[in-house]
């Protein structure tokens, strides 16, 4: 490889050809300051925090565009850099509501940080240019005045996610990061799926709130709250109290939301297990009965509202199942109450999810049976890790407890829903096994694993070769959909997850503060996942027991009318 | 001052669509000897000609289409930045209004050599009147074989279309014309890759000033060492030059390089009306720099402008008379940056907001000699760290001002405005 010397603060330093100034001063452990860059989203270098000098060229550089060459000697913390530096900040400082103390980013954002280490004493400057007004008609919640316009969530939004609902408006001091025409993002193709919160560096974009509305149901004394987790939300609640990332902390959470005041603590493993039994069951019809293939599977409201807006010529692909979530809503609302003897009017379900789409879908129109909501009120990781710090709980010296019966056992087969190719995979456990008639020792799928965008596989299944993709990321999704329009590519099963890496890294999971981490803590998380997966007793949604005793004792069989009617819904063209 | 004319030769002289008129007093015959020509001969003769760019950058174009012809990727573009939107520029609505076949024959030339086929001009919206004239120019020399399919039976085609602006300052910065082209907002691309290799729609593209392209005719047909010889040693030909502002006869001129700006504003010009005194010149458009009497007897040459400090930019000299006052004026001149940077980097969407801010206080009384040094922290920031070519120059009047009147700002920390335009109302509130 063509490798290229420079110096950097008089120190050595070689890389590899097209490496950035910034990733050269990293291997000298030098950390120049980075606002708008993201590294493969968001590489514009329009923040102009990163300037550095480079002798013999004229004015500053943003070392985060800025490609090394050879013999060019840099200096990143020149007085004139520095003060160059300072002003930057202090400019975008100025124009920023800085209500830190109640912003809900306080201590978490990066704004804050860069002008702490800089030493950037108060403005002067009064004035307050006008970006827009708040937005929170969707699960998404935009606060234009917190915005410092460094277009994160414009590139994640249209590059990444493909949706690009949001985008720059206006010139000069009137510029603004807004909708189409200053639409509310409900009425947009807004997918929900907060993946531009988790960009933002700052507090400009919150998911909605619903601590209060959880908090009120658990003090009404008429109401029977229950709660689900879903799950992803294990492996990554810890990091908000400090934890080490991909953290297994599923007791001491089932232990906080008993103190938090549930009756019950269920698990969404729960009825992810309760899912493959219907969509591994639609799969193995639609291939025999010459049904509409490729499946699509349909647990991540985001993508399917990407796909209702986008790909109307898919939704008949789509499995007709309910999402974990909305499944778990379902049977807590029908079969729980009966056995527990519970007027079903009074049971209040609360979510706990790593995604913001959730409370979107949770609020769908279709979502309900006989008249009841599936789901009254769902909340993120944050806001459960915000729950648990108003009530003052100390969360990491909590013990274990197990969740309760008898809509908590789950399987390896339930929790690996939480990152990509978990449904793929657990799907493939239970399908094989129906398809042999046999109990499968080989169970897992390796192939199907993995961080890459689109994945392809072809397993062999009781002599039929079944042909899967899995993919995350709606941008991804839509290529795919692409080539398959195109003729390009063909397959019976199909995974998609709108958020890249799945629901490890949904829009409501905790916010990975140091960017350039963001990788390494997906692996973590999904690591953590595989690993409860591992150390299950049952690994195959059908063992579940308590998903045995559920068809036994009142669903009947998978895709027959009890569970047509509460476990399965459909898709509207928007 | 009887001087050679290019540019403004035919001025008010022919009916600017058309074809015939054009041919009649002289066009079209640097086509056709460049036709007759090795194009390597062509780009040569440029560069003899001392030609720089004169959008404002002043790039040498002989080199620009070298290198431009060196290029092997294609389909190549030629395109035009007519979006003259510097304050005080008139110069390319008067080749377009008056003689626009000359920039039409000059992108002709370029895309015989480059091999290109297709071609844009890019005119500020605010020109809607001489679009029109340029469109059915382009018609007509469409009809008379001198655009289309086969020029000239040269067995080469080229296609022009008029694009315009929409009122974005911005766009007359060549990637954001290029994106604006393209459909998307008029923002700056990070360079590299420079437009000559990934320009429009991602390939090699050839973009030049008006007034650059409107001189290549001449160059072709009279040869580089003819235009060369009507300017200085360093800057060849002729320059249009746009006076505007407390000076007797506003106008565009044509002046060979190495007239001094004394010569320009005095001789042509007519001087300062109303018995009023010069107090400072702005030139080369607002992003220009704004210096007094002392350096009038500069040559209007790239070279010996730099020596001064100076840059000729787009060729506008705003003259300001002794009844102004910098603080001011400089305002004026900062909310219109304030509102026309694109708001893509930091320190030219903020920096300009809080210049504004700043001179707003120091007009009100209520500025502090802490303002003043912050003025000039960010007039520095903003010229070394801004995206592009705005926010780089944007400070350049508030430098020079803050250089050649310091007092004046000083004195605006005291409550007092020398020139007595400032109202001042917050004298004493500090």
């Amino acid at each position: 490889m063509d490798m290229i010397n420079l110096k950097i603060d008089g120190l050595d330093v070689s890389v590899p050809k097209d490496t950035t100034i910034l990733q050269a001063a990293k291997q000298l452990n030098i950390d120049i300051p980075t606002l708008c860059y993201l590294k493969g989203i968001n590489e514009v270098g329009s923040c102009r925090v990163c300037v550095v000098e480079v002798e013999g060229w004229r004015g500053l550089h943003p070392a985060c565009v800025t490609k090394v060459s050879e013999g060019l000697v840099v200096k990143t913390a020149t007085k004139t850099v520095r003060e160059a530096r300072q002003n930057i900040l202090e400019l975008i400082m100025a124009n920023h509501n800085r209500e830190c103390l109640s912003c809900a980013r306080n201590t978490n954002c990066e704004l804050q940080k860069l002008c702490n280490d800089a030493g950037i004493g108060d403005t002067t400057f009064e004035k307050k240019a006008d970006r827009g007004s708040i937005d929170c008609s969707g699960s998404v919640v935009r606060d234009p005045s917190k915005c410092v316009l460094c277009g994160r969530c414009v590139s994640v939004c249209s590059n990444t996610q493909n949706v690009g609902v949001i985008s720059y408006a206006h010139r000069g001091a009137h510029t603004s990061v807004t909708t189409p025409y200053e639409v509310e993002l409900a009425g947009l193709e807004c997918i929900n799926c907060g993946q531009c919160i988790k960009v933002c560096p700052v507090g400009a974009l919150q998911e909605k709130d619903a601590t209060e509305r959880v908090w009120s149901a658990l003090e009404n004394p008429d109401l029977h709250v229950v709660v689900q987790t879903a799950p992803a939300v294990r492996v990554a609640l810890g990091e908000e109290f400090g934890m080490p990332v991909g953290t297994n902390v599923e007791g001491k959470m089932v232990t906080a939301l008993k103190r938090l005041g549930f009756v019950k603590v269920f698990d969404t493993n729960f009825s992810a297990d309760l899912t493959i039994m219907e969509e591994g069951t639609e799969l193995i019809n639609r291939i025999n009965n010459g049904g509409k293939l490729p499946m699509i599977t349909s647990c991540s409201p985001g993508w399917i509202k990407f796909c209702e807006h986008n790909y109307h010529e898919f939704l008949e692909n789509l499995s007709t199942c309910k999402s974990p979530q909305q499944m778990f809503g379902a049977v807590a609302k029908s079969y729980y109450p009966q056995k527990a003897g519970v007027d079903p009017k009074k049971v209040f379900v609360v979510s706990v999810m790593p995604c913001t789409a959730k409370k979107y879908e949770a609020d769908r129109e279709e979502m309900k049976v006989d008249g009841l909501r599936d789901i009254d009120a769902v909340i993120t990781t944050r806001e459960l890790a915000k729950m648990i710090k108003q009530a003052r709980i100390e969360f990491e010296k909590l013990p274990d407890s197990c969740y309760d019966s008898i809509l908590g056992a789950s399987t390896g087969a339930g929790v690996i829903f939480g990152n990509t190719g978990g449904v793929m995979e657990a799907a493939l456990r239970t399908v094989a096994d129906i398809l042999t008639g046999k109990d499968l020792k080989e169970i897992e799928y390796t192939a199907v694993r993995g961080m890459e965008g689109i994945r392809e596989a072809t397993v062999n299944i009781s002599g039929m070769d079944l042909k899967v993709a899995i993919v995350n990321g709606t941008g991804n999704a839509a290529k795919l959909l692409d080539k398959i329009k195109a003729g390009e590519a063909n397959y019976h099963f199909i995974e998609v997850m709108a958020c890249p890496g799945g629901c490890i890294n949904g829009g409501g999971q905790p916010i990975i503060m140091d960017k350039s981490k963001t990788e390494e803590v997906k692996q973590k998380r999904i690591e953590g996942i595989y690993a409860i997966d591992k150390s299950r007793a049952k690994r195959k949604s059908h063992e579940n027991p308590e998903i045995k005793a559920l068809y036994d004792e009142y669903l009947g069989k998978p895709g027959e009318h009890k569970s047509h009617k509460l476990l399965h819904t459909h898709y509207t063209a928007r | 001052m009887e001087t050679t004319k290019i540019l403004s030769a035919r001025f008010g002289k022919i009916r600017p669509d058309s074809v015939e008129e054009y041919v009649a007093a002289g066009g079209y015959e640097g086509l056709k000897k460049a036709i007759g020509m090795q194009h390597l001969d062509v780009i040569e003769e440029i560069k003899k000609a001392n030609l720089f760019g004169r959008g404002g950058a002043a790039y040498p174009t002989g080199i620009k289409w070298e290198q431009a012809y060196a290029i092997k990727k294609g389909p190549k573009y030629m395109v035009c930045n007519a979006d003259e939107g510097e304050p005080g520029t008139f110069k390319d609505k008067h080749i377009m209004a008056e003689d626009p076949f000359q920039l039409i024959e000059g992108m002709t030339i370029g895309a015989y050599l480059m091999g290109a086929t297709e071609g844009f001009i890019y005119i500020r919206g605010e020109y809607m009147g001489i679009q029109r004239i340029v469109r059915s120019a382009i018609e007509n020399a469409k009809k008379a074989g001198y655009l289309g399919k086969n020029i000239l039976g040269a067995g080469f085609d080229f296609d022009l279309k008029v694009v315009s602006g929409a009122g974005a300052y911005v766009c007359g910065e060549n990637t954001a014309l290029v994106e604006s082209i393209e459909g998307k907002p008029g923002r700056p691309r990070q360079k590299p890759p420079y437009i000559k290799n990934c320009g429009l729609y991602q390939m090699p593209t050839i973009l030049n000033n008006v007034e650059t392209y409107s001189c290549i005719p001449w160059i072709v047909k009279d040869g580089g060492e003819a235009f060369s010889a009507l300017g200085t040693d360093f800057s060849g030909g002729t320059k249009l030059m746009c006076l505007s502002g407390n000076v007797a006869k506003r106008g565009v001129y044509e002046i060979p390089f190495g007239t001094t700006l004394r010569e320009l504003i005095y001789t042509i010009g007519g001087g300062i009306p109303n018995g009023k005194k010069l107090k400072f010149v702005h030139l080369g458009g607002s992003s220009g720099a704004c210096f007094p009497e002392s350096l009038l007897d500069t040559k209007i040459c790239y070279n010996d402008l730099k020596k001064n400090g100076l840059s000729l930019g787009s060729g506008a000299v705003l003259v300001v008379d002794d009844s102004s006052c910098p603080v001011d004026y400089l305002k004026a001149v900062m909310e219109f940056f304030e509102e026309e940077s694109c708001g893509k980097c930091t320190p030219c969407r903020e920096g300009n907001q809080r210049m504004v801010e700043i001179l707003e206080k120091l007009t009100e009384g209520k500025g502090t000699m802490e303002d003043i040094k912050k003025l000039k922290s960010l007039a520095q920031t903003m010229k070394t760290t801004s995206f592009c070519g705005l926010g780089q120059s944007a400070p350049v009047p508030v430098i020079t001002l803050i250089k050649y009147f310091e007092a004046e700002f000083i004195a605006h920390t005291e409550g007092k405005c020398p020139a007595g335009k400032c109202k001042m109302n917050g004298k004493g509130v500090k």
